[in-house]
């Protein structure tokens, strides 16, 4: 049994290797990854193609981008895409707009802190799901309940990371403003607000996907409309491809929202040393 | 001729509410040094040398007594004093310039004349260059050059130096040194530096403050009578040793007594 | 200069005691037990007053009371029952479905059936995927796009394809759990591997450890906090299944429940159930904690 990789070295010690074995270990993690992936695309191809598990059940990846295809030619899909879309935009949108400057205010006042702590605790331990009874009650099926649930999944995390963000402001920072006889809002915008940026970060990644799920749970549950609307009544008509292909637009657009989100965040923080 | 910064009477105390005592941290500390003078503060551990340069600077209100700079009393931070600390706290999201004009930020210089100040101290410091680096690709001798640039750019008539080379390795200390003296020269600033190596108190000083164990006061001050420009092989003569010894023997006793306090102070915690 | 000359000159009398550098601690008794007991006396002192004005909604209270000033508008003051239900209200559904007509328990035990089977799934594959991930680098490049590619998604949006699967029932509930919580211990368990001291690991070595006792020695004991974070977090994630999974017409569980009563908008019920998942919640990561600390113990704290 070998030792974990990267302890290897403090074990054992370098090990000579030749050039080729050199190539190989540079691009060995895609290789691995691409190759495992590409080898359960084919196995999957193969057993649903033939019919050894019955396409009705688990598709095959051909199939799935052939109804990708047809769909997207569709004005239904377009208009479930538009739908699902707009519920994600103004659910974060709104986190985005709330949650920062109430998660910097509180980081900053004690008091307010203690006073909606309760509350701020209290929508972190509930999940969103068991509360969508309550917001079709008052928001009917349409978009609006959908765009609460979104609202609700994404501002509690920002709200929590910049918070913590703003309290962790390192002292000795601070303590190099006052030195300098800064104002209170000269060590705001130059001390606590640079530093609170990467607790922003993370926090806006978390309540994306958060939101994101937010999208499904809602229009899973009850929905005239959208992607997760799309993906149930394909389901219950075992169309299994378009299943497919809709838990696929989820994923790719997961990793779209994060791929940015990581874009716009090493714009921000040049000066940070990237690990590795 | 009047003193350029003079402390009188300093005592501070502080309220512990978790045993509901009073600590005393400084007892009567007298000090006075006079235009241009290099002096240094040396004692053992957790007599108050830093908390009296804190005084100094104004982040810490004085239980009584008063801090004069040019005759006049303070007791908030300001432009005529500035700090170099330990640890050079560059605010890792700025580059070198934007950390070396945060100072005059602070006082609202305009842009442009804050950037040519900025650079010429930059320049002083040896770190022409790197004005658009960030300070984790610095070593710790750079960042501390930047903090001292930093510093300087005020204009200050009193430079406070919190042991500015502490956590720089033996090697790069004792250039530091050198280079500092060079820097002091060509600045001509009033320094008041704090550090706990007698041997880098002695050859960057004119004087060197003894500080008491706690609660601090100075227990005597020390001329050294060396001429300038010092080398660094200054160190290795017999008239530096002699000094040393007379500052050794000063505060053998105060660090003995201290370190057995530590420990059972150590021992005692229950955070 | 003499001491009391000196004093005079500062404008102090030096005979008078010195101001403490933090005097602000110096106060009256009761301003400090209020400073200290602050976020609590807040804390309490605002949710009494939510619940307050919530009840004062439902009942009218507000209504009546402002009805002289705003006229016919006050009554938008008053909400009724169904749209927000009330504190008492809800606290006498507790007390008649805890206590009275029990039905609640059979609901926690049905759901508590499917989630205790999720997430000890969960634990089951996760965290040795999550070990194995962290000790044979290769393995976990193989692995890795497949685990990349769940955490990007909702998880939630499996939920039709596992009915098309396995149907509507147990079987479901337990594999949405399950593919919720499996993600917060497998990464847990990798980051916990990858990130044991390596100075231990060379001492270890340098002493003769086999690997097999390195692993037992020193990686399971340094993983240990990584995992009950991990585990922390699944719990979370696993109660999301638990109602996620009850949506298809579940027989009965807390979340079907909660959907049936909101269908016939027994808001009061509804209120109920969240109550009782956040309290079913709240316990668990408390006892988590609680191992947390006992298995810490030799950790210099914070």
């Amino acid at each position: 049994m070998a030792i974990p990789a990267n302890l290897e070295l403090a074990a054992h010690g370098e090990r000579p290797r030749s050039s080729l074995t050199r190539l190989y270990l540079e691009h060995e993690r895609l290789a691995i990854g691409g190759g495992t992936l590409a080898a359960v695309l084919l196995l999957w191809e193969a057993l649903g193609r033939s019919g050894l598990v019955d396409p009705l059940f688990i598709s095959f990846p051909t199939q799935v981008a052939q109804a990708g295809w047809q769909l997207s030619h569709g004005r239904d899909f377009w208009n479930d895409v538009e739908v699902s879309a707009s519920e994600f935009i103004l659910g974060y949108g709104a986190a985005l707009a709330l949650a920062i400057p109430l998660g910097l205010a509180v980081g900053l006042s004690k008091r307010l802190q203690y006073m909606i702590g309760p509350f701020v605790d209290t929508l972190n331990a509930v999940p969103r799901v068991t509360l969508l009874p309550l917001i079709i009650i008052w928001c009917g099926i349409g978009i609006w309940s959908k765009v609460v649930v979104v609202f609700l999944g994404a501002a509690i995390p920002i709200l929590i990371n910049t918070q913590s963000g703003v309290k962790t402001s390192e002292a000795r920072f601070i303590r190099v403003a006052r030195s300098f006889s800064a104002s209170r809002l000269k060590i705001f915008s130059s001390i606590i607000l640079p530093g609170t940026v990467p607790f922003i970060f993370t926090g806006l990644k978390y309540g994306a996907g958060r939101a994101l799920l937010g999208v499904v749970v809602g229009e899973l549950y009850a929905s005239t409309a959208g992607l997760g609307h799309m993906i149930a009544d394909a389901g219950n008509t075992f169309q299994t491809d378009v299943v497919f292909f809709g838990v696929l637009v989820f994923m790719a657009t997961g990793l779209i929202v994060v791929a940015l989100l990581d874009a716009v965040e090493r714009r921000f923080e040049k000066w940070r040393p990237r690990p590795r | 001729m009047p003193a350029k910064l003079e402390a009188q009477d300093i005592r501070l105390e502080y309220f512990q509410p978790r045993t509901n005592t009073r600590l005393l941290a400084l007892d009567g500390v007298d000090l006075k040094i006079m235009d241009g003078e290099f002096v240094s503060i040396v004692g053992p551990s957790g007599c108050g040398k830093t908390t009296f340069l804190s005084v100094v600077d104004g982040l810490i209100a004085a239980s009584a007594g008063r801090i004069l700079v040019d005759g006049q009393a303070v007791t908030k931070p300001g432009p005529d004093r500035a700090v170099v600390f330990q640890d050079a706290s560059l605010l890792p999201w700025r580059t070198v310039l934007n950390n070396v004009r945060y100072g005059l930020e602070c006082l609202n210089v305009g842009a442009r004349e804050a950037k040519e100040r900025a650079s010429h101290f930059i320049n002083l410091v040896g770190l022409s260059g790197f004005e658009h680096h960030y300070p984790y690709e610095l070593s710790g001798g750079m960042q501390q050059r930047v903090n001292l640039a930093r510093a300087l750019v005020m204009d200050p008539k009193i430079l406070l130096m919190d042991e500015p080379f502490a956590s720089l390795d033996a090697q790069t200390r004792e250039l530091m040194q050198e280079e500092l003296l060079q820097i002091w020269v060509q600045a001509k600033k009033t320094v008041l530096f704090v550090t706990h190596q007698i041997d880098e108190a002695i050859y960057l000083s004119d004087r060197v403050a003894v500080f008491s164990g706690r609660p601090g006061k100075v227990k005597a001050t020390i001329a050294v009578a060396i001429e300038r420009p010092r080398r660094l092989a200054i160190k290795r003569e017999p008239r530096f040793h002699a000094i040393e010894d007379r500052i050794w023997g000063l505060i053998e006793g105060d660090v003995k007594v201290d370190r057995n306090r530590r420990n059972i102070d150590r021992s005692d915690r229950s955070f | 200069m003499t001491d009391a000359a000196n004093g005079r000159r500062n404008g102090m009398s030096s005979t008078a005691p010195m101001r403490a550098a933090n005097d602000e601690l110096q106060m009256p008794v009761a301003l400090r037990w209020y400073l200290v007991h602050e976020r609590v006396i807040l804390g309490t002192l605002v949710v009494m007053l939510f619940l307050i004005g919530w009840e004062g909604l439902e009942r009218g209270w507000w209504a009546d009371m402002l009805r002289p000033l705003l006229g016919a508008s006050a009554e938008r003051l008053q909400l009724k029952p169904i749209f927000i239900s009330s504190p008492t209200l809800i606290a006498a559904a507790a007390f008649r479905m805890f206590f009275v007509t029990g039905e609640i328990w059979r609901d926690l035990a049905w759901s508590g059936a499917g989630y205790v089977l999720g997430l000890g799934l969960a634990i089951a594959v996760g965290i040795p995927l999550g070990l194995a991930g962290g000790w044979y680098r290769r393995f976990s490049y193989a692995v890795e796009p497949f685990l990349s590619a769940l955490n990007a998604t909702p998880q939630v949006a499996f939920l039709p394809l596992i009915v098309v699967w396995v149907g509507t029932g147990l079987g479901q509930r337990v594999l949405i759990i399950f593919l919720l919580a499996v993600l917060p211990l497998a990464i847990n368990a990798h980051a916990a591997v990858r990130t044991t001291d390596p100075r231990l690991v060379k001492v270890a070595s340098s002493l003769g450890a086999s690997d097999w006792r390195l692993l037992r020695t020193i990686i399971l004991p340094s993983a240990v906090p990584f995992l009950l974070a991990g585990l922390r977090l699944a719990i979370g994630r696993g109660m999301i299944g638990v109602v996620v999974g009850e949506i298809y017409g579940s027989a009965a569980g807390v979340g079907a429940m909660i959907n049936q009563a909101g269908a016939r908008f027994q808001t009061d019920k509804v209120f109920v159930g969240v109550l009782t998942i956040i309290a079913a919640g709240v316990i668990l990561v408390e006892i988590v904690q609680r191992i947390e600390r006992r298995v810490d113990v030799w950790r210099a704290p914070a």
